[in-house]
């Protein structure tokens, strides 16, 4: 019932937003229907600890504590993205990017992507999770390309073909799953569910399922962004609005690895080898390399926080690859604290855009200076996401890395170099941009510092101490990807 | 009896599925790839029909009628509306290369049939020969979509892939759960309608269709 109204609320405030979303209070009302889904998550949460365990709304949605985890992430990414929107949008519309019907659009597709990231996050059915994979990329597309100017409709254009191309190899490969698991759980909507595959997972064809991997494999991970399938990702997460690209980076990337690391706890207990494990970690590690190294010569600001987005999503898929219940606590982990850093940075870059008029990093200067909070914001961010330590990304990739020590010794002087080429880009990249003295031409502006600072105080918090409930919380939900 | 015939029929079909897929990439019309998309769904549409008769799967019907509303009569006319309203209904595409195309189509099929052996060994469905030709029509959609340098062509593309997966569930598994086939064929109208929005865009702001003119967002050195 809970459950239910969670995905209720955010489909009807998309409706509402489709008529309203240009009025004067819009944004408050957006921010409002976030909100109370957050609120409606945390019951949910409170319930699935106190039950122990997970919760079957009935057989189409259910909840343990891996999805709500997630859900609770998303559901506040979002209301925070909502509050930092109301600023930032009230500024793009000053500056006559975006009209009535745009705010219109842009408020409903929101909420509409929203509400398709929890379907996702909470359904039982591997089909319903490939159909909502593809309504949150489609909810999307037309909001990179909100400005509609050449690049932005390049950039979308891009993202559209190359996700519809990459998401059909999903459907494929959930073709297969079903062929898998219908000879054991006999046909009709049953035996896509993914309370009953897990239960009979080690009776599924290893040969179909192997099959089945590698395409759900291409299909998921072009949607995370892994290397070599990422090429529409700098681009989309460039040219859309500032919220588009906190959101896209901090939330649509993990839903996509949630729906991989599902897929890959199957693939093993069928197979019992660690096959699937192995493709992980190989496009992990080739996508932390891969977007370290691009993110020395970037010269767009949200173009090099796009790189880091694969650089984190890649050291997430080594770690789910790697297995072992530390490093999956430590991908667990690195999904939800990159997940709040990298949007907490996104926000701070907007206003830092804005600010200058361009997002060329040459042109952006003296921002500590100029607007402190902004500034600050944005340098504590990079240094979470660069994995100083005391942020949490230094915990969970500390997590990651002991693990590789363990299991895969002559892999962690790779993952070493990609974390510190990484850190070497976005140090060198960003020093300029907040240091130093206010250039002619910078605006000042009212900027949301809220959303920031909150972000940043909870991955703080999750690297200096994380609650002993927390702690048994993540523990519960590695449990589920054995 | 009536079930070899079935399965006879269905691999006619099937080998028109695949023929209307290379018909797809060598033709340069953009009218003529409308109308050979929509015999491409007109063929599957009978295939899941002849399929759900043999096999007794009644919501197989259900699925070919939607089928044949989708992708016969409303995805082909709103392409071809498109096509007309943005008057490029004449236009050629100068694509160079078709020979070398088809043979890397062919070599295409040969890897899906490679690809698929395993599971028709394991299957006992009447259809499990065509999964195959399921899984090769996808990869010429695929390849379709590299290779082309037209909106609209891409997204026949697109399309001619979403046939293959329609296919590939019919003959792996007559078809998939009615919930999953009914959730993809929403997503596919949303996506009809997006890249109606798109086309309009993409020609007022480039002045044409050709997606060869969209290279601004290259990386940076």
């Amino acid at each position: 019932m809970i459950l239910l109204s969670l995905l209720g609320i955010s489909i009807l405030v998309a409706l509402i937003m489709a008529f309203i979303g240009d009025w004067r209070f819009a944004p408050e009302v957006n921010i409002g229907g976030s909100l109370l889904t957050f609120i409606v998550s945390l019951v949910l949460a409170l319930q699935v600890y106190h039950e122990g365990g997970s919760i079957s709304g009935s057989t189409y949605f259910f909840v343990d504590y891996l999805n709500i985890s997630l859900v609770v992430l998303t559901t506040l990414v979002s209301t925070t993205t909502a509050v930092f929107s109301r600023r930032y949008m009230r500024v793009e519309r000053e500056h006559g990017r975006v009209g009535h019907w745009r705010m219109r659009f842009y408020h409903a597709m929101f909420q509409l992507f929203i509400f398709a990231m929890l379907i996702a996050l909470v359904t039982n059915n591997f089909g319903v999770l490939w159909i909502s994979m593809e309504l949150a990329t489609l909810a999307t597309v037309l909001l990179v390309s909100l400005y509609r100017t050449p690049t932005a409709i390049e950039a979308a254009w891009k993202y559209f073909i190359l996700c519809g191309v990459g998401i059909a190899q999903a459907l494929f490969g959930t073709v297969l799953l079903y062929f898998a698991a219908e000879r054991v759980l006999g046909a009709g909507g049953n035996a896509l569910l993914w309370t009953n595959l897990s239960r009979v997972c080690a009776q599924l064809d290893p040969t179909v399922m192997r099959l089945a991997f590698v395409f759900l494999m291409v299909g998921y991970g072009t949607k995370a962004g892994l290397v070599p399938l990422h090429n529409w990702l700098p681009d989309a997460h460039s040219e859309g609005p500032t919220p588009v690209s906190a959101v896209l980076s901090g939330l649509l990337l993990n839903i996509a690895l949630y729906a991989l690391i599902r897929c890959k706890a199957l693939v093993d207990g069928s197979l019992g080898s660690g096959f699937a494990g192995n493709i992980m970690m190989g496009f992990g590690l080739f996508s932390l390399l891969t977007a370290a190294f691009s993110m020395l010569r970037q010269k767009d600001i949200k173009r090099l926080f796009a790189y880091s987005s694969i650089e984190h999503m890649g050291i997430a898929t080594f770690a789910f690859g790697l297995g072992g219940p530390i490093a999956t606590f430590g991908g667990v982990l690195h999904m939800i604290v990159h997940s709040l850093a990298k949007s907490a940075t996104f926000f701070s870059v907007g206003h830092a855009a804005q600010m200058h008029g361009t997002q060329e990093m040459a042109h952006i200067r003296g921002l500590i200076r100029g607007n402190p909070a902004v500034g600050w914001g944005m340098f504590l961010g990079v240094m979470a996401l660069a994995g100083m330590p005391p942020f949490g990304i230094f915990t969970s990739e500390f997590l990651i890395l002991t693990a590789t020590m363990k299991d895969a010794p002559y892999l962690a002087p790779l993952l070493l170099l990609g974390l510190t080429v990484a850190f070497a880009a976005l140090f060198r990249k960003v020093q300029p941009m907040v240091a130093g003295l206010i250039p002619s031409g910078q605006k000042q502006l009212s900027a949301a510092n809220i959303p920031v600072f909150l972000h940043l105080a909870l991955v703080l918090i999750l690297g200096i101490y994380l609650p002993g409930f927390l702690a048994n919380w993540f523990h519960l939900a590695v449990e589920i990807l054995k | 009896m009536a079930h070899t015939l079935a399965a006879q029929i269905n691999s006619l079909l099937a080998a028109l599925i695949l023929l209307s897929a290379f018909a797809l990439l060598a033709q340069r019309k953009i009218m003529g790839l409308v109308h050979i998309f929509a015999w491409q769904g007109f063929f599957l549409a009978l295939s899941t029909a002849v399929i759900g008769f043999a096999s007794g799967e009644h919501h197989l019907y259900i699925s070919s009628l939607l089928t044949l509303g989708m992708k016969v009569f409303l995805l082909p006319y709103i392409l071809y509306s498109l096509v007309h309203k943005l008057k490029i209904h004449r236009d050629i595409e100068a694509v160079v290369n078709i020979p070398t195309t088809m043979l890397l189509g062919i070599v295409l099929v040969v890897f899906s049939y490679h690809l698929t052996a395993p599971i028709r060994e394991l299957s006992n469905l009447m259809t499990r020969s065509t999964l195959a030709v399921a899984l090769a029509t996808v990869m010429l959609g695929l390849l379709m979509m590299v290779t082309r340098r037209h909106a609209v062509t891409q997204i026949l593309g697109f399309l001619a892939m979403e046939n293959g997966l329609f296919f590939a569930a019919t003959s792996a598994t007559y078809g998939m759960p009615m919930v999953v086939e009914l959730g993809v064929a929403l997503d596919l109208l949303i996506a009809a309608f997006i890249f109606g929005i798109f086309f309009f865009h993409i020609n007022t702001t480039f002045d044409s269709l050709d997606v060869d003119q969209m290279a601004k967002l290259k990386e940076t050195d």
